[in-house]
């Protein structure tokens, strides 16, 4: 299986009184809270991290897009994306991705994730996820009734503008292009792998299954609670007659790996109880617009992830034990954790496990730790589970030969005084 | 009142539409989370032909995806109103139905008789925005569209369902007819009537509940000042449904308009 580095970006800083304070981590989160200044620190350390783990030798390295969002502070994920590509080698670049209906007009990611593709020599995982209903409804205003249409009609177009070698013309619902003809071209042939996270609902199982792409579920509440969700995806593969290639589907895990059980706790319980509890306050109005999710989705009886989310962030303080004992975090010895997360890679089926090793304060010593015990301990054991399988989902880089890399700056060459 | 169901547009929509009563007809358009119940539509019923349809996505009514905006809503109106045979007809049109009967009448002033616009929406002033009801439940939505939520008129009409079923039937209901209503109020609803309204030549009646928090009644002066022959109504201790919190009030002013 393939392990990955992911990063939500949180801002390390909510007071202690913000769920008294606050409603809402997301939307109309008060501005004061976030300090620019703090801000350049948490960008260069966390960028240092996504660089770390990419050195230890972790498949991918992973960011994505939210916005108005204390917990994630990556309104474009691709400008990450640019400065990782510059400073990594061999690590896949994960975007997970671009939320398309919020691209105007959306070529703008056929564009972009071109460049990327072609900044890192072939190394970018292109991720098209619909956008949770903050980001989507909320806070870029987009009508939730015709959301996933418009979606659908932005996938196609950057689809075509990628495999289209001519010039062409795109007259769609939403978006109408005389010339498409974008420029530059992506390395990997057809296309970049097409990652898709999804939050359980029935229509994004049935089209990601019929499109071939890749179906990542991005939860917070751990492989447990996964299950049905993964169960439903894989019910819809194997309808489609689809073989159930543990690499058509990722998932999202929060690890916390020490010396031991114990020690885990005290390493990271403070900072999980800051995710849970301040960074999923979510009010309830902004979870799920009406419309976000389809009839049939609702009627199906799947309640949104944020949703539940919220409720339960909303419902108190939910501390370590909740976190272990219901599987959101897999934490403890390295051996212990070696084990619970093959068996959840087993029992979800799922190829591509992304982890999440920095979260809410966690500061850049204990990122460290945490990351360094995983790629040394853990990853190396995991490394044979499912290799029988082929992954036609993941990078086709360029070789090493042709590969360019970021040259020293000439210091001595700065002409004397500067300026004009 | 009789239920049936027209079909349009060879068949691209199926329009639920309830029908009572005799007289001049009446379209009654209703607001964002549908047609609300009450005595309401049988007493206008006493003096007209009321015709009450469920908007495209709304109960049993299809056809969403073939309307894109409210401009499509109200010359699909105009469809409907061919197909039932009506040259013309009073609208008398609540919140969005406001909004979309105001529509209806600065496209084809002609078509519309007299125009009744209760609590409409439609008009936006950054001062005084509107509510952003999308994010409130039903329960946490009502002290903003009813004056008393203690009154027995208000507690009757929004007396919970008795099973479990029929509550999440309800918000199932209410749900699907939001995910309609943002198609065209969402996220501002200020959709370029503004750009039409002085188009309207039907005599126009504003009625607004004094205490309404939804569309806060300052709107009415907003209303009058564009649509050429209109007058304000405000109703005491009544608030964003009057046809349901003051439904005798409601249907005697309404009627007496009408009259002329």
């Amino acid at each position: 299986m393939k392990l990955h580095f992911f990063h939500l970006m949180p801002y390390r800083f909510l007071p202690d009184d913000f769920v008294e304070k606050h409603r809402s981590v997301w939307v109309d989160v008060p501005s004061e809270l976030f300090d620019p200044v703090k801000g350049h620190q948490i960008y260069n350390e966390n960028l240092d991290e996504l660089e770390y783990a990419a050195q230890l030798g972790f498949d991918g390295i992973c960011v994505n897009e939210h916005h108005q969002n204390a917990y994630g502070l990556m309104p474009s994920p691709n400008l990450m994306a640019a400065a990782l590509a510059r400073r990594t080698e061999n690590a896949a670049i994960v975007v997970l991705g671009n939320s398309l209906a919020l691209y105007n007009p959306p070529i703008r990611v056929a564009e972009e994730f071109a460049m990327l593709d072609c900044m890192s020599g072939g190394r970018l995982v292109a991720g098209f996820p619909v956008g949770t209903s903050m980001d989507t409804n909320f806070c870029y205003g987009m009508p939730p009734a015709t959301l996933r249409d418009r979606y659908q009609e932005a996938h196609d177009l950057i689809m075509q503008a990628w495999q289209r070698p001519e010039v062409f013309s795109f007259n769609g619902k939403y978006t109408q292009l005389r010339y498409v003809n974008i420029w530059p071209r992506p390395i990997q042939k057809p296309h970049p792998p097409i990652w898709i996270p999804g939050g359980g609902s029935v229509e994004t199982w049935e089209w990601v299954a019929r499109h071939d792409h890749m179906y990542c579920y991005l939860s917070y509440f751990g492989h447990q609670r996964g299950l049905n969700v993964m169960q439903g995806y894989w019910d819809e593969v194997e309808r489609q007659g689809k073989d159930k290639n543990p690499y058509r589907a990722g998932f999202l895990q929060f690890v916390a790996v020490s010396e031991s059980d114990e020690q885990a706790e005290k390493d990271y319980a403070e900072h999980a109880e800051y995710f849970y509890n301040r960074c999923l306050r979510v009010y309830p109005g902004f979870a799920d617009a009406p419309g976000y999710r389809t009839m049939k989705t609702v009627r199906a009886g799947l309640r949104a992830q944020f949703e539940r989310q919220a409720a339960q962030a909303m419902s108190g303080q939910l501390k370590w034990k909740n976190f272990i004992d219901d599987g959101y975090i897999l934490a403890g010895s390295p051996e212990s954790v070696r084990q619970q997360l093959e068996e959840a890679a087993r029992a979800l089926n799922v190829g591509h496990m992304m982890v999440l090793l920095q979260f809410g304060s966690m500061p850049p010593e204990l990122v460290r730790k945490n990351t360094e015990l995983f790629a040394r301990e853990v990853m190396p054991h995991m490394r044979s589970v499912f290799s029988e399988y082929e992954d036609n989902w993941w990078i086709n880089p360029l070789p090493e030969q042709q590969r360019a890399s970021p040259q020293p700056v000439e210091m001595a060459a700065a002409p004397a005084g500067g300026g004009s | 009142m009789e239920e049936r169901t027209i079909s349009l547009r060879d068949g691209m929509f199926q329009t639920s539409l309830y029908q009572a009563g005799s007289g001049d007809p009446l379209l009654f358009l209703h607001g964002s989370p549908g047609l609300r119940q009450g005595p309401y539509l049988e007493q206008l019923a006493e003096q007209f032909t009321v015709y009450a349809p469920l908007h495209p996505g709304v109960g049993e009514s299809t056809g969403l995806d073939h309307i894109d905006d409210i401009v499509d809503l109200a010359l699909y109106y105009y469809d409907l109103m061919d197909e039932l045979g009506l040259e013309s007809a009073h609208v008398v049109g609540h919140s969005l139905g406001g909004m979309l009967g105001a529509e209806m009448a600065a496209l084809c002033p002609h078509r519309v008789r007299r125009l009744v616009l209760t609590n409409p929406v439609g008009l936006w002033r950054d001062e005084e925005p509107v509510l952003d009801f999308f994010t409130l439940s039903a329960e946490q939505l009502l002290p903003y569209i009813v004056h008393d939520v203690e009154s027995e008129t208000v507690k009757q009409a929004f007396a919970r369902p008795d099973s479990p079923d029929a509550m999440m039937e309800g918000m199932f209901q209410r749900m699907q007819a939001l995910t309609a209503a943002g198609k065209f109020l969402w996220p501002i609803p200020d959709k370029g009537l503004k750009r039409r309204i002085h188009r309207i030549q039907a005599p126009t009646l504003i009625l607004w509940g004094e205490s309404d928090r939804l569309v806060p009644p300052s709107y009415a002066e907003d209303f009058r000042s564009r649509i050429r022959d209109s007058r304000v109504v405000i109703l005491k201790e009544c608030a964003h449904l009057p046809m349901i919190e003051k439904p005798d009030e409601f249907v005697s002013v309404v009627a007496e308009f009408l009259n002329g």
